[in-house]
């Protein structure tokens, strides 16, 4: 099943005659999404304040904020691979964009869109690097990811003298940046923080890239069986580098976020061990750590998991020491409900 | 494809340059920045020494950044090579201390956080003939180890006043935010306030991780409305709180520990109601120059008892006198 490079529009052919719901119940995202019902119904009953609508905001922020790294995450693991840098490369990209406009005393933009050939080339030397040298990406993305967090240590210190980027707050084109990547808006009484919308449109954008474009064959192909996929004529090195820089691309759009909802500073020393929790989200929604298998949308429900289980603990008032055994337990929880959903649709 | 991405990279080279001409920040950045010209005086004419300062900071931490700049004043004043490491895993930090006796250091300044780490490679030094001197953490703990002096606050007495504070202020209840689960420091503090003001309650945020700590925030505020208090434990957790509370619709007042040049700003606009300063450049600053006088002089510092260097309260009544060092990064 791991090594399966069935395309999603073959797929389709062969259920052709099943019924709906057989049809969803094989798609890789349905036990998560079950997972994710069923931690939702425990919170409403047992975490008042979570039953409360206006607070709907907070919770699909907290899980925005792992979801939109977890788009490209779920791609990159559907392809075959992982990035251990992704997590240090989002401060990456939000310390270049304010140190560039800082030091240069230039327009905001232009340290951003600095930024984003940095996160781009990030992403493409991860995957270059990875398909030069034939090494497996833990070891290529750890190096990575050990680089990037001394220069963004290093650096921070060498321009600001200090640890933490200077302020970017007053300088031009702050104001129009932060409206793009960190406003918020009332929706029904409920305050919804951009990023959240930012998401969605991620999350619908990858998932019809990986189900109806040629692309996302390719993706499938070369995480199930490399060689195979290239011998039926498959650019597995293309969409390697493509997905890395896809990371890369995500990286910079969350390191944006980073920046201008902190009024333009970013400690330096943030984002060690958030590429975990984008790697969780896409193996909680379904993602399989060898590749080949899972799904963009089952990405999102890993995040959304892992958001409602994060803020879940804090809104029922729960004794603090006893935080991250809960987070353990309710994200088992979730995946075991996920497994045993899964054989369920497979069995059939 | 090779000809492709050329052209890609030399058509936003191209586009950056061209956007970088014409669009040069009117307010703000560098160019705005004052240059804060603070010389430190003569050096001293003693033999050279060579310092080791070791804490159990993580990377680029503000508060551990202002902790060095003290003790490289010190340093640089005294004629000392400081030698600065950290890690915040108590076995690897003790091993610092173990690399330092090896490479035969004049004197170790080291703060004692996790003290059944760190300990025994104190003595060591101590034995090898190396003075340390103990600075933040490790209060009830120096004495036994052999140090020479000790400079911090007694985070218990700190909370404490901070408690009282909360009382005159007229808070309700409390919300105090642990941004390191599982430090001595963070939780004498929080139960300090609690020894003094009694409603309070404890929440866990992943320091490390600011937008994930605001939502929880935020989060927190939402599910209880009482809180009319939040107390961070460091600077840049009490302004991601002015900002859940901000966001949760709350009208709890934030109170912090330590101090930064935004902290510095937050307190004079009236964001953040009161910081407990506990002075960290002083701190490193001490722990350097005690073990110079007592290399060149035989001088404790202290008297056998620790050195407190805070808590010292900041609040609109006094915050002119201290913004302009914490604009230069040293308060």
């Amino acid at each position: 099943m791991a090594s399966t490079i069935t395309s999603p529009v073959s797929a389709d052919d062969r259920v052709s005659a099943r019924s709906l719901g057989a049809r969803l119940l094989s798609r890789p995202e349905i036990g998560s999404l079950v997972g994710a019902a069923v931690i939702l119904v425990f919170f409403v009953i047992a975490a008042p304040p979570f039953r409360d609508i206006n607070n709907t905001g907070t919770i699909l922020y907290q899980a925005a904020l792992i979801g939109v790294m977890a788009v490209p995450v779920s791609l990159l693991m559907i392809g075959g691979e992982f990035d251990l840098s992704a997590g240090v490369a989002v401060t990456t990209s939000g310390l270049t964009a304010g140190i560039f406009a800082y030091q240069f005393s230039l327009n905001v933009w232009v340290g951003m869109l600095v930024a984003l050939a940095l996160s781009l080339s990030i992403g493409a030397f991860n995957g270059w690097l990875l398909m030069r040298t034939g090494l497996p990406s833990f070891l290529v993305t750890l190096g990575t990811f050990f680089i990037l967090q001394g220069l963004n240590i290093a650096v921070t210190r060498l321009t600001s003298g200090a640890v933490a980027s200077n302020s970017i707050g007053d300088m031009d084109g702050f104001g129009a940046a932060k409206a793009v990547f960190a406003s918020e808006f009332k929706l029904g009484g409920v305050t919804i923080k951009i990023i959240i919308v930012w998401w969605i449109v991620f999350v619908a954008i990858a998932a019809w890239v990986l189900l109806k474009t040629q692309i996302g064959n390719w993706i499938f192909a070369a995480g199930g069986d490399a060689a195979a996929a290239r011998a039926v004529g498959v650019p597995v090195k293309k969409v390697k580098i493509g997905l890395f820089m896809a990371v890369g691309f995500f990286a910079w759009f969350a390191g944006m976020q980073l920046l201008f909802v902190q009024n333009g500073v970013v400690q330096s020393g943030e984002g060690v061990g958030k590429e975990f929790l984008y790697i969780i989200a896409a193996v909680v929604g379904g993602c399989l750590l060898t590749g080949g298998y899972g799904s963009v949308v089952g990405g999102a429900v890993g995040a959304l998991i892992f958001g409602m289980v994060q803020l879940g603990v804090v809104y029922a008032g729960w004794n603090p020491d006893w935080f991250k055994a809960f987070l353990g337990a309710m994200l088992l929880l979730a995946t075991i409900v996920n497994l045993v959903v899964k054989n369920k649709a497979e069995a059939r | 494809m090779v000809r492709w991405h050329k052209k890609a990279g030399a058509a936003v080279a191209a586009l950056a340059l061209a956007a970088a001409l014409a669009a040069c920040s009117d307010s703000g950045g560098k160019q705005e920045e004052q240059s804060s010209g603070g010389s430190g005086g003569n050096v001293a004419d003693t033999p050279r020494m060579k310092v080791a300062l070791i804490t159990h900071s993580g990377p680029g931490d503000t508060f551990w950044d202002i902790v060095r700049r003290g003790a490289e004043a010190a340093a640089k004043k005294d004629n000392i090579e400081l030698q600065y490491s950290a890690d915040p895993d108590g076995a690897a930090q003790a091993n610092l201390v173990q690399t330092a006796i090896d490479s035969k250091v004049d004197g170790i300044a080291v703060t004692l956080n996790k003290p059944d780490a760190v300990i025994p490679n104190v003595k060591k030094a101590i034995a090898a003939g190396i003075p340390v001197t103990v600075l933040n953490g490790g209060l009830d703990q120096w004495k036994s180890s052999g140090a020479l002096g000790y400079f911090g606050q007694d985070e218990r007495i700190a909370g404490q006043a901070t408690g009282d504070k909360l009382k005159q202020l007229g808070a309700k209840k409390v919300i105090c935010v642990i941004h390191e689960q599982g430090n001595v420091s963070l939780e004498a503090r929080c139960q300090g306030i609690k020894d003094k003001f009694g409603s309070v309650e404890n929440v866990n945020v992943n320091g490390t991780d600011q937008p994930g700590t605001q939502a929880t925030l935020t989060s927190k505020l939402q599910a209880d409305k009482t809180a009319d208090y939040v107390v961070a434990l460091n600077a840049g957790i009490a302004l991601t709180a002015v900002q859940a509370a901000k966001d949760a619709g709350s009208s709890a007042k934030i109170g912090s520990f330590d101090m930064s040049k935004e902290m510095a700003k937050a307190v004079s606009d009236g964001t953040v109601q009161f910081a407990v300063d506990q002075q960290p450049y002083l701190q490193g600053y001490l722990a350097i120059d005690a073990i110079w006088l007592y290399k060149t002089n035989g001088d404790t510092i202290g008297g056998g008892e620790a050195t407190l260097t805070g808590p010292a309260f900041i609040d609109k009544s006094n915050i002119a006198a201290v913004q302009k060092y914490a604009e230069a990064g040293t308060r």
